[in-house]
C-alpha cells in the first residue's frame, strides 16, 4: 500500500510524459488525477491507521543492494502519517493552483511536480537510511528545476543556491550514515541500514556527537534553522507559486521530520545534550524571522521569512523533548504547511493579476476583490495563530511544552506569536486597505471559481484542525510516546536525573517526561 | 636430452587458446572488418558495425563461459577480474562503435579502419585486465594506446585533430617510457616481472629506493593513461581536438584499462605492502578530485568540461583503488560499469549536435535543446545528473559504493577521502546542472545560430543502451553489484 502511494505520482508523471506536448488540458487533468488518486489512497491510509500502536505500520521491505545491506523498506507511524497526509493534500492544490500561471512547458512542469511528490512521500516513508537519503536527494532535482525554469527574474541564482546549499549540507549526512552502518555492522554482526535494526545499536559518545552534528546540519539547512536559512528567501521568492507552496508547505518539514525520526533513535544522548542549543537557535529564529519579515517590501520574501519564524516554533517544540512540545511541533508542521501554502497561493493570485510582488504596488485591494479579502483574512489569522484556527493549536502546545522545560524558552517564544501577528496584520493593511495604488486596477478581478476551489480545502482544514485537532493528536500520540521513550535509555536517564533549576511547573525532571 | 650441435632445445610455451578466446574473437572480428571493408560499398557500411557487434557479443559470451586459469608461462591470468574487465571493455567498445557511424559519414571519414581501431583498443583494455606480468601490462597498454593516437587524429584534414593525435602520441610515449623504466627498476630489485612473485619479494625484502622508485614510475605510467592529476594535462587538449566519437570512446576505454591495471597492481599484487602506497594514492586521488572538479567549473566548452569531469571521475575511482579492500575493489568495478554508460553517453550527445557544419562544442550551443529535441535533451539531463552522482541514477550507486568502502576500510585517511569526495561532488553539481539549465531554459536571448540536430539511428541505440544502464543501476543496483562482488573471491 505504501509503495503504491509513493509510486502512484511517478506513474502519473510517466503518463504525462507520454502525452504530446500540445494537449495541455489532458496533461493537466492526468496530473491532477494521479495526485488526486494519491490523495484518496492517503485518506484510506489515514482511516486504516491504528492510533493505539506507536510502532511502524504497513511495513514493506525487500533487498535492494544486498552486498551493502541496503534494503527497500518503508513504513508509517503517527509522525509520518501526519506529514504524508499534508503532502497528499497540498500537491493537488498546488497543481490546480498553477493552472492559471504556468502556460509554458506545462508537460515538464506537471511531470516535475509529480516526481517531486513521489520523492517527498518516499522521504517520509523510508525506514532504511540509504533509501531515505536517495529520496531526500532526489527531491532536490525536480525542485531545482521548478525554480530554475518557471521562477522569477533571479531564478537561476536562486535555484543553484538552493541546490548547492542543501546538497552540501546533506552529503555529510551520507558519510555519517555510513559511519553508523559500520558501527552497527560491528555490534550486530550484520550489514544493515534499516532504522529498526540500528535502533539496537549504541554509538560511542564521541562518534555520537559528530554523527548527530552531520545529521543536524543536513536537517537544519532544510528546516531552516537560523543561521542556516539564507537560501530560503531567494528560493521561495523566485520559485513559481506551486514551487513556493510545495517548498514551504512540505520540503521544510523534511528537515524537522528528520530531527524527530532519526536523532532520538540513532543519537539520543547527543540530542538530549544539544536540546538547549537547538532551542536557543529556534528562539533566535522565531524572533529574527518575525523582525526581518516586518522589514520586507516583497510579499513573498515576507512570507519566506515568516517561515523561518514559524519553523522556529516546530524546532522549539522538538527541543523541549516532551509530549506536548513534540506533538505541538507536529501539529505546527501540518498547520504551517496549510497556512503558508495558502499564503503563497494568496500572493500567487495577486501576482497572476498584476505581476508584482511589491507591497507598495498594492492598496485597497479589499474593495476590488471582496471574496479574496475574506480568504486572505482567514489564512492570515491562521498564520498569526488566532484561537480557533490551526495555527493556535500547534503554537499553544509548543509553548506549553517549552514552558515545562524553562519559562524563558516559553516567554521568548511568545514574543514570536506577538511579532507574527504584527507583521502579518501590517502587510494585510498595506495591501488590502488604504488608497488603491495598483497601476491597472481593472486587472484586479475577484477570485475565479477554480481559485475558490483551490482555497476551499485549505480554509476547511484551517478550521477543522483549529476546532477539532483530536484526530491528528490521537494518531500521533503513541508514536511520539515511543520516540520519547527512546530518550529514556539508561545513559540518558542518568544525565537527566538531577532536577533542573528554573521555573518548572512540576517537580519532576522535565526534559525526561514522556 | 640435448639436441645435436649442443644447443639446448627451444621449447615454445604452450598456446592456451581457450584462455584468451574472448580476446581472439575480438581481434579476429577486427581483422575481418578491416578486410571486408575493401568489398563493402559505402552505403552498406552499417553492416560492418553489425558484424563487429556480433563479434563483441560472441566475445562476451566466451568471457562469461571461459574457465579461469593461468597461462602463457604465467603472463596471462583469467579470473573474476579478467572476466569483469572483458565485459567492461566489450561494453565500452560496443558503445564506441555505435556512436561513430553518423559522424563519420557526415565528415567523409566513413572507413572500416575506424571500427578496426576501436576493437583493437578494446582488445588492449581486455588484456590489461588479464596481465599477470609487468611486461605483458606494458604490451597491452601499447595495444590500447596506439589505436587511440590514430583515433584522435582521425579527421585528417582538420588541423586540431592532427594536433590532438600528435600531442597524445608524444606525451603518451613519454609516459610509456616511465612505465618501462619502472618495470626495469622493479626487475632489478626483485629479479622478476611476474606480479605475484614481485609482490611477495617486495614484501620480504627490506625497503629499497629502487623498489619504491620502480613502483612509483609504474604508477605514473598507468596514471597517465587514466588522466590522474598531475599527469592529466594532455587530456583536455586531446579531448578538445579529437573527433567527438573518438573522445567518447577513448575517455572511457582508457579509464577501463588503466583502472583494471591499477586494481591488478595495487590491491591484488602489492596488497601486503599496502602501508607504503595507500597514502601516495590517496594524495593523488585528492588532487585529482579537487583539480578535476575546480577546473571543470571554469570551462565554457562542453568537451573540455567533460574532459575535466572525466579527470574528476578518475579521482573518485582512485579512492576505491587506494582503499584497497575487497569491497572497495568491487565498488571500483561497479563504478567503471556506470562510467562506461554515462561517460560515453555524455559525449555521445554531442555527436548529434552540430554548429555550422562542425562540432558544437560550446555549452551555449545546447541552449533550448529541450524544445527542439526533447528526447536528446532528456538523455543529456540524465547523464549530467548521473555524472553528478545524484540519486536515483547509477552515478549515485557508483559513488556511494566507493565512498562507503573508503569510510569502512580506509581508516581516518579513507574517511578524509570520502569527505573530500562528497564535497567535490557538490562542486560538480554546479557545472553539470549548468548544462541541464542551458538545455531547458526557455526564452533567454536568441537561440544559438546555425546549430542543427542530426539524429542517427545507431547513435540512438547507443544512447538508449546507456540510458537503460544508468537507470538500471540506479534503481536496481543489485544486478551489477552482485556481479562485481565476485571479485571478492580474489582476495581470499
Amino acid at each position: 500500500m505504501l509503495s503504491a502511494l509513493i509510486f502512484l505520482p511517478l506513474a502519473g508523471a510517466a503518463c504525462v510524459l507520454l502525452l504530446p506536448r500540445e494537449r495541455e488540458e489532458a496533461i493537466r487533468w492526468v496530473g491532477l488525477a494521479s495526485s488526486g488518486l494519491t490523495l484518496l489512497l492517503g485518506a484510506a491510509l489515514f482511516a486504516a491507521f491504528d492510533p493505539s500502536f506507536g510502532g511502524m505500520q504497513f511495513t514493506e521491505s525487500a533487498a535492494w543492494l544486498p552486498a551493502l545491506g541496503v534494503g527497500y523498506s518503508v513504513g508509517i507511524d503517527g509522525i509520518s502519517l501526519l506529514l504524508v497526509l499534508l503532502t497528499v493534500v497540498i500537491f493537488p492544490i498546488a497543481l490546480v493552483g498553477s493552472w492559471g500561471s504556468i502556460t509554458q512547458g506545462v508537460k515538464a512542469f506537471t511531470a516535475a511536480v509529480l516526481a517531486l511528490e513521489c520523492a517527498v512521500l518516499g522521504t517520509f516513508l523510508s525506514l532504511d537510511l540509504i533509501l531515505f537519503y536517495v529520496f531526500w536527494e532526489a527531491v532536490l532535482i525536480p525542485m531545482a528545476f521548478l525554480i530554475a525554469l518557471w521562477g522569477g527574474p533571479n531564478r537561476r541564482y536562486a535555484a543553484i543556491k538552493f541546490f548547492l546549499y542543501t546538497m552540501a549540507a546533506s552529503v555529510l549526512m551520507l558519510v555519517a550514515i555510513v559511519s553508523v552502518h559500520i558501527v552497527a555492522a560491528a555490534q550486530l554482526g550484520e550489514r544493515t541500514f534499516a532504522l529498526e535494526r540500528l535502533a539496537d545499536v549504541s554509538l560511542p559518545p564521541a562518534s555520537q556527537w559528530w554523527i548527530f552534528a552531520a545529521f543536524a546540519v543536513a536537517f537544519a539547512v532544510k528546516v531552516p534553522v537560523w543561521p542556516l536559512h539564507t537560501w530560503l528567501p531567494d528560493a521561495h521568492t523566485e520559485a513559481p507559486t506551486a514551487g513556493s507552496v510545495v517548498l514551504a508547505a512540505i520540503l521544510l518539514k523534511m528537515g524537522t521530520y528528520g530531527f524527530v525520526r532519526f536523532a532520538p533513535v540513532l543519537t539520543p544522548d547527543a540530542l538530549v545534550a544539544a536540546a538547549p542549543l537547538i532551542a536557543g537557535l529556534a528562539i533566535v529564529g522565531i524572533v529574527y524571522g518575525a523582525a526581518v519579515s516586518w522589514a520586507q517590501t516583497d510579499l513573498k520574501r515576507l512570507i519566506a521569512f515568516s517561515s523561518v519564524s514559524h519553523l522556529g516554533f516546530v524546532m522549539l517544540g522538538i527541543a523541549s523533548l516532551n509530549l506536548q512540545g513534540m506533538q505541538g511541533g507536529l501539529i505546527q508542521m501540518v498547520s504551517h504547511g496549510i497556512s503558508t501554502g495558502a499564503l503563497f497561493l494568496v500572493v500567487g493570485v495577486l501576482y497572476d493579476r498584476t505581476h508584482s510582488r511589491q507591497i507598495s504596488d498594492y492598496g485597497g485591494v479589499a474593495a476590488l476583490m471582496p471574496r479574496f479579502a475574506v480568504v486572505f483574512t482567514i489564512v492570515l489569522l491562521s498564520s498569526a495563530a488566532l484561537p480557533g484556527t490551526n495555527g493556535f493549536v500547534g503554537e499553544f502546545l509548543v509553548l506549553l511544552g517549552a514552558f515545562r522545560v524553562s519559562a524563558w524558552w516559553g516567554a521568548l517564544g511568545v514574543l514570536g506569536v506577538v511579532g507574527s501577528a504584527a507583521y502579518l496584520l501590517w502587510a494585510y493593511q498595506q495591501v488590502m486597505h488604504g488608497p488603491p495604488r495598483a497601476k491597472h486596477p481593472e486587472r484586479l478581478v475577484d477570485l475565479s471559481r477554480r481559485e475558490l476551489l483551490v482555497f476551499a480545502p485549505l480554509v476547511a482544514a484551517i478550521f477543522l484542525i483549529g476546532l477539532y485537532p483530536r484526530p491528528l493528536l490521537d494518531r500521533s500520540e503513541a508514536a511520539v510516546g515511543v520516540t520519547l521513550a527512546r530518550l529514556q535509555r539508561p545513559s540518558v536517564a542518568a544525565a537527566c536525573t538531577p532536577p533542573q533549576a528554573g521555573l518548572g511547573l512540576t517537580a519532576l525532571p522535565k526534559r525526561c517526561q514522556p | 636430452m640435448r639436441a645435436p650441435g649442443g644447443l639446448p632445445p627451444i621449447t615454445t610455451p604452450p598456446v592456451e587458446i581457450g584462455l584468451i578466446l574472448p580476446e581472439v574473437i575480438v581481434l579476429a572480428t577486427a581483422l575481418v572488418v578491416l578486410v571486408a571493408d575493401l568489398w563493402v560499398g559505402p552505403r552498406r557500411r552499417g553492416w560492418l558495425v553489425g558484424l563487429s557487434l556480433a563479434g563483441l557479443a560472441w566475445a562476451a559470451w566466451a568471457a562469461l563461459s571461459a574457465s579461469p586459469g593461468v597461462g602463457f608461462s604465467g603472463m596471462y591470468v583469467r579470473d573474476a577480474l579478467t572476466c569483469a574487465g572483458d565485459l567492461l571493455a566489450l561494453g565500452a567498445t560496443a558503445l564506441g562503435l555505435l556512436v561513430a557511424p553518423g559522424y563519420l559519414k557526415r565528415h567523409g571519414l566513413d572507413r572500416g579502419e575506424y571500427y578496426f581501431l576501436v576493437m583493437i583498443a578494446g582488445t588492449g583494455a581486455m588484456l590489461m585486465a588479464a596481465s599477470r606480468d609487468l611486461l605483458m601490462l606494458f604490451l597491452s597498454i601499447e595495444t590500447l594506446s596506439i589505436p587511440l593516437y590514430v583515433l584522435a587524429a582521425f579527421r585528417r584534414g582538420f588541423a586540431r585533430s592532427q594536433e590532438a593525435g600528435m600531442k597524445y602520441f608524444l606525451l603518451s610515449t613519454f609516459a610509456s617510457a616511465f612505465l618501462l623504466y619502472g618495470i626495469a627498476l622493479l626487475y632489478g630489485t626483485t629479479g622478476t616481472t611476474r606480479m605475484p612473485e614481485l609482490g611477495a619479494r617486495l614484501a620480504e625484502l627490506p625497503w629499497s629506493a629502487s623498489g619504491s622508485a620502480g613502483a612509483a614510475l609504474v604508477t605514473i605510467g598507468v596514471g597517465f593513461k587514466a588522466a590522474l592529476v598531475p599527469f592529466h594535462a594532455w587530456a583536455p587538449d586531446v579531448y578538445d581536438g579529437a573527433p567527438i566519437p573518438s573522445v567518447a570512446f577513448m575517455a572511457v576505454i582508457a579509464k577501463v584499462g588503466a583502472f583494471l591495471a591499477l586494481v591488478r597492481i595495487f590491491p591484488l599484487t602489492l596488497g601486503s605492502t599496502a602501508g607504503e602506497w595507500t597514502l601516495a594514492l590517496g594524495v593523488v586521488a585528492s588532487m585529482t578530485m579537487v583539480v578535476g572538479n575546480l577546473a571543470a567549473l571554469l570551462q565554457s566548452s562542453y568537451k573540455r568540461m567533460l574532459a575535466y569531469s572525466s579527470i574528476a571521475h578518475a579521482g573518485y575511482l582512485l579512492v576505491g583503488v587506494a582503499t584497497g579492500t575487497a569491497q572497495a575493489t568491487s565498488a571500483v568495478l561497479t563504478y567503471l560499469a556506470v562510467y562506461v554508460a554515462m561517460g560515453t553517453g555524455a559525449f555521445a550527445v554531442a555527436v548529434a549536435v552540430e554548429r555550422e557544419g562542425d562540432e558544437a562544442d560550446r555549452i551555449e550551443d545546447y541552449a533550448g535543446l529541450a524544445a527542439r529535441a526533447p528526447l536528446l535533451a532528456a538523455a543529456t539531463a540524465l547523464f549530467m545528473v548521473s555524472l553528478a552522482g545524484l540519486p536515483p541514477t547509477g552515478g549515485f550507486v557508483a559513488k556511494f559504493g566507493v565512498f562507503a568502502a573508503a569510510v569502512e576500510g580506509g581508516g581516518p585517511g579513507g574517511l578524509a577521502l570520502a569527505l573530500l569526495g562528497v564535497l567535490t561532488s557538490v562542486i560538480s553539481v554546479y557545472y553539470y546542472l549548468r548544462v541541464v539549465y542551458v538545455i531547458y531554459s526557455v526564452g533567454e536571448g536568441d537561440p544559438p545560430q546555425g546549430v542543427r540536430i542530426l539524429p542517427c539511428r545507431m547513435l540512438g541505440v547507443a544512447l538508449a543502451v546507456a540510458i537503460a544502464a544508468v537507470i538500471q543501476v540506479g534503481v536496481l543496483p543489485a544486478t551489477v553489484t552482485s556481479f562485481s562482488g565476485r571479485v571478492v573471491e580474489l582476495f581470499r
